[in-house]
């Protein structure tokens, strides 16, 4: 429930400005100012004056724009419009009639200084962003346009009643009194009623309002003076608030009004508003700010359409006025919770409306009025009467005397008690004395009464008494006789019959409320363990729309944001992607200000969905829709707070999976940077180790190579050229690395001989390999591989020269390739210390190494990994085990094998054709 | 050996043109050298030299467009220079008319075999043996009679069609196109299975061991060589 304490003052005795005063302060600093011209009547020159300052600002030199100006063809109001900039209006249609609205969209997109637009109160076409013309001059002091306004008096929300009582007229465009507040300025445009009525008579008032033309007589004398008094009132008020907001925030000390609040409770009467409107007059008066409570009962679930439209107007009629709403719930003791909040929130006065009596059920509901009024000890209760007989219900009551509970179930209940009793009393009438048959009959109308309430069980009273009578009293089997004592047992039993059936229903009620609530509780609970179960985003969302849409029997859908703010529907129940323009534009609007939008809402009310903002601390992460049948009139108090409520833990819920997807984005981007500097330390280390040899070797040779004999020369060449090798080995791991990392690595195959690319990458490594044995076995059935033999090479390659690293130098390395099971498996043994168990899937690894730090040698890194990369990239295997029995190592590789195409018939057949020759 | 042979150096990388001029002139060898493809063409059209070293990684345009250009008017032998892990570009060289490749890095002594190959080569074609002689191995081209250690070995048509163009181009490599074209002809061209089975026949038959070849060496993804045993 939204509402704040502007006037909230926590330190009275520190000299200190509020900071709270100087929050707003800064926050008004950046909005644009409001300026109003008004006026008590219409005819008095508003937009004339609004006009002249808006030439004399132009003249100043500040940029002026013409949002919207009615001069109803007067030509020295439009003459005073030359020279200024005029946007032109934006065309709606609307039932078959084009309508000029001012073009807010123009406006916030030329962002001039001051926009000038007439008539405060003026209420949009339907298919308009907002309904009201407020809310458009709300949305552009957002953005930092000043606005000069017109406003008359009679429009002013909290004197709509007054006015109506004044000039017999109800006016329909009314301007919430807290955006009266919003005026940096206000102007009062003051001409007396006399002037007034003989320009009318001049004829130089256009009387196109619609008050002036409903009724000639509003410009009466005595109507004008009241109405201009109330004007002239409501500009001193304006003022002495200008003064008070001055002095708080420039510390001036004072006897400011404290923390005291007013209530004022509100039910489903037509009065509420009436109520509502007298609450905000008296806050402004005391410069209070205040509290509207609305206590749910389960009462409220049986109410008609119109007295739910009655709570939900009043409570936005509050919330407009600038009232801090509160709901409560109970099912009972009404004054009790009232008075708790009260006592709470420092209510220092009490505003309730006084219940119109009733003849007799006074007896059996609450009398919350009478309560408050009795029990109050710390505050004023104003009790305000209903102003005419339109108001049909209490003010607040627990009425449980409503005329139902007939349906055929209970009626046959009702006859089947009493005929049982009737049966019960014939049977006891033959064993005990008469008097006490009567008593059987009381437990028919005892049973009736708890079992279907209070017409029954009266209905119950009268069929007891009826067969009492009938059959039990002399004479019998007529009704003829009527005793005295017999019109007692009627009565008592009427009695029974109302005391029970209330306290019964009292007790029926309670249960189902609380069974309301509890289902309500387990709703919400259950939604929150679904979500909260949910892992991903998706899930989340369609458990949300699911859960809505089955909730609140709605269609829903669920927006968020993707590049740039726009949104996209990312889960919609029933399944569904389209939404008109209107309710796109609701959807925006709602993402970008954070208020619900779209139908029955303040913003597009056109829309056919309403869109809730999902809020959260960190900003708005999305929007949640919904969209109802087209017989729903607007949603109730419970609906829209349980709306409310499932829209919050959505929120919740997409933010958490948010942070958990941050959160981890987070860690691997850690993780990556770590790694990236671990491998940037070990490639350096591996570039340079064999650098310094090569660098060492060459500067000898160049600054000494004359003094040495050729022999140690020859050694230093030899040096700088295995170490150049090295360096070259290790450079090209490392560009076989950087491709198979970015997935670029396609084998080019081609139909090989395993003992060619093992002899090769033999042949390499025995160079380096010095006096380490190195044995091949390779089984002669072995067919050609498809393969791509360069990249196989480097794989026999680098598993050799990892084996000569580890083993010592006279140590034996053996490479022994086999055929086994349809595959190819080539082993390379060494005998050096071999790899320990836990480490050998790590050896793989491309950040083994790094782990490893510095202390292995050069350019083992990457080595093994990138045989994994190869050998992968072939459908093979490679993997690290112990070698025989227990000592070195054994990298096995296995290939799968393909069948070599067969060679043509032909070619075989012309085999031998030649060898004759080679006989000769 | 024709030592005073001219050879151009196409490359743009003055610390490989240095050492090349150093070590190939030590060997006797006169050196041109180019450092753009442009320069290449032109030097190589004004100078006729007799073997031209070319870098595929020129600055101002491809390496394999400077061979194309060369070969449109000359038939000099051109040796590549290509990094490892290309075997494509090399035998788009090769199929552009390169005669042979070196890998870089490369040692000189490498270089220096192709260089003499590749004279050779030149020297040979104007006489066309008919016998070649590799170690112990005796290849008869006119009666089409191979025998090793005095042995005489029964080879089938395809395979000594086989044995008799690498040995003649002994040294150079040979691509696998070439050898499907020539002997099984251009419409078995991506058969390579054909080759990799006769080839294994012919190493059989001449003793060869894979592991260590003697005969025929291959060049994985480009074609075979037959050793020069000199």
């Amino acid at each position: 429930m939204k509402g704040f304490d502007r006037r909230e003052m926590t330190n009275q005795d520190d000299k200190r400005p509020s900071p709270d005063a100087l929050l707003e302060q800064t926050r008004q600093d950046a909005r644009g100012k409001l300026k109003i011209f008004l006026g008590a009547y219409p005819g008095v020159g508003k937009t004339y004056a609004m006009l002249q300052a808006a030439q004399e600002r132009r003249k100043e030199g500040r940029d002026v724009v013409v949002g919207v100006v009615e001069t109803h063809g007067r030509i020295e109001t439009e003459n005073l419009l030359r020279g200024l900039e005029v946007l032109p209006r934006k065309r709606l249609l609307h039932r078959g009639r084009v309508f000029g609205e001012m073009d807010i969209d123009a406006l916030l997109w030329r962002k001039p200084d001051i926009a000038i637009i007439d008539e405060l109160a003026h209420t949009n076409v339907t298919g308009s962003r907002h309904d009201k013309r407020y809310q458009d001059i709300d949305e552009l002091l957002d953005a930092g346009i000043n606005v000069y306004t017109t406003l008359n008096i009679q429009h002013l929300e909290s004197l709509n009643d007054i006015v109506a009582r004044i000039s017999r007229v109800r006016v329909r465009e009314t301007l919430p009194d807290s955006f009266l507040e919003k005026a940096h300025e206000i102007e009062l445009i003051d001409l007396p009623p006399d002037d007034l009525l003989q320009r009318l008579r001049d004829g130089k008032v256009y009387i196109i309002d619609q008050v002036g033309r409903a009724l000639r007589h509003f410009f009466s004398k005595g109507n004008l003076t009241a109405l201009r008094e109330l004007a002239m009132r409501i500009a001193a008020e304006r003022i002495d608030a200008q003064v008070l907001d001055y002095m708080r925030t420039h510390a001036v000390s004072g006897p400011w009004p404290t923390q005291e609040r007013l209530l004022v409770c509100i039910n489903e009467s037509p009065v509420a508003k009436k109520l509502i409107r007298s609450a905000k007059r008296m806050a402004e008066r005391q410069r209070l700010p205040w509290i509207a409570v609305h206590i749910e009962t389960p009462r409220d679930d049986r109410l008609s359409d119109r007295e739910k439209d009655n709570i939900s107007q009043a409570v936005r009629l509050a919330e407009q006025l600038g009232a801090e709403v509160v709901t409560l719930q109970a099912e009972a003791h009404l004054a009790r919770e009232i008075m708790q909040l009260a006592a709470k929130r420092n209510v220092t006065r009490l505003l309730i409306g006084r219940p119109r009596r009733r003849r007799w059920s006074g007896f059996f509901r609450e009398n919350v009025a009478r309560t408050l009024l009795e029990k109050s000890v710390d505050f004023d209760v104003t009790v305000i009467a209903p102003d005419d007989d339109r108001a049909t219900s209490s003010m607040i009551s627990s009425d449980v005397l409503r005329f139902d509970g007939w349906t055929w179930h209970n009626i046959c209940w009702t006859v089947g008690s009493v005929t049982a009793a009737t049966g019960l009393a014939v049977l006891t009438g033959k064993y005990l004395p008469l008097p006490n048959l009567s008593l059987i009959y009381l437990l028919a109308v005892l049973l009736s009464a708890i079992r279907c309430g209070l017409w029954p069980s009266i209905f119950a009273s009268i069929l007891s008494f009826l067969s009492y009578n009938f059959f039990f009293t002399v004479p019998y089997y007529s009704f003829s006789v009527f005793h005295r004592e017999q019109l007692i047992t009627i009565i008592f039993f009427l009695i029974v019959s109302v005391i029970v059936s209330n306290l019964a229903g009292r007790l029926r009620l309670q249960v189902e409320a609380m069974r309301t609530s509890a289902k309500r509780t387990s709703n919400l609970y259950d939604f929150s363990r679904k979500i909260a179960a949910a892992a991903s985003l998706d899930d989340v969302l369609w458990a949300a729309v699911h859960h809505v849409a089955a909730t609140l029997d709605c269609q829903s859908m669920v927006l968020l944001p993707v590049d740039q703010g726009n949104l996209q529907i990312s889960a919609a129940y029933p399944p569904d992607d389209q939404l008109g323009l209107k309710d796109w534009g609701a959807a925006k609007w709602c993402g970008e200000n954070g208020k619900p939008a779209g139908w029955r809402s303040e913003t597009l009310p056109a829309a056919e969905w309403l869109f809730m903002p999902m809020k959260t601390p960190q900003g708005i992460v999305g929007v949640l829709g919904v969209h109802f049948k087209a017989d729903q009139r607007s949603l109730g108090p419970s609906q829209r707070r349980l709306l409310e409520a499932l829209v919050d833990q959505v929120a919740i819920a997409v933010e958490r999976t948010n942070l958990a997807t941050d959160i981890e984005e987070a860690r691997l981007l850690t993780e990556t940077e770590q790694l990236r500097s671990a491998l940037l330390s070990s490639v350096s280390h591996d570039l340079r180790t064999p650098l310094v040899s090569i660098i060492g070797s060459a500067t000898s040779l160049a600054s000494y190579g004359e003094m040495m004999s050729p022999d140690d020369r020859h050694q230093l060449t030899q040096t700088v050229l295995e170490e150049s090798e090295r360096l070259n080995r290790f450079v090209q791991n490392l560009l076989d690395m950087t491709r198979l990392g970015y997935g670029a690595l396609q084998p080019k195959k081609e139909w090989s001989d395993v003992r060619e690319i093992i002899g090769r990458a033999v042949q390499q490594a025995c160079k380096y390999a010095q006096d380490r044995d190195i044995s091949v076995q390779i089984d002669p059935v072995i067919q050609p591989l498809f393969v791509d033999p360069v990249l196989l090479e480097q794989v026999v390659f680098n598993v050799l020269d990892n084996a000569v690293k580890h083993t010592a130098a006279n140590g034996h390395i053996s490479i022994v390739a086999k055929l086994l099971d349809h595959k190819v498996n080539i082993a390379i043994i060494d005998d050096g210390p071999g790899i320990p168990g836990q480490d050998r899937e790590a050896v793989f690894d491309v950040f083994y190494r790094v782990k490893a730090g510095d202390r292995q040698t050069a350019g083992t890194g990457l080595g093994l990994s990138i045989c994994r990369g190869f050998v992968e990239a072939h459908g093979g295997q490679i993997k690290a085990l112990a070698g025989p029995k227990g000592l070195g190592a054994r990298i096995e590789i296995t290939l799968p094998i393909a069948e070599i195409p067969a060679l043509p018939k032909h070619e075989t057949d012309d085999d031998e054709d030649f060898g004759g020759k080679n006989d000769l | 050996m024709t030592c005073s042979a001219k050879i151009l150096v196409i490359d743009d990388e003055p610390q490989i043109r240095r050492f090349l001029r150093i070590s190939l002139g030590a060997q006797g060898y006169q050196l041109e050298e180019a450092e753009t493809g442009k320069e290449g063409i032109e030097k190589c059209a004004l100078d006729t030299p007799d073997i031209v070293i070319l870098d595929l990684g020129l600055p101002d345009m491809d390496g394999q467009e400077v061979l194309r250009r060369i070969r449109d008017w000359s038939d000099v032998p051109v040796i590549v220079l290509s990094v490892r892990r290309n075997e494509e570009d090399k035998v788009t060289a090769l199929d552009n008319g390169a005669n042979d490749y070196v890998t870089k890095p490369f040692g000189i002594a490498e270089l220096v075999a192709r260089i003499r190959v590749m004279l050779r080569n030149r020297t040979d074609r104007e006489t066309s043996p008919s016998e070649i002689v590799a170690g112990d191995l005796h290849i008869d081209l006119a009666v089409h009679r191979v025998s090793l250690a005095g042995q005489l070995i029964k080879l089938t048509k395809k395979e000594f069609a086989l044995l008799s163009l690498l040995a003649r181009n002994a040294g150079r490599i040979v691509t696998h196109q070439q050898i499907l074209g020539e002997v099984w002809g251009p419409a078995q061209l991506h058969e390579t299975h054909y080759l990799r089975i006769y080839i294994g026949h012919l190493r059989q038959k001449l003793g060869d061991d894979p592991l260590n070849p003697r005969f025929i060496e291959n060049e994985p993804g480009v074609g075979y060589r037959f050793k020069m045993i000199c």
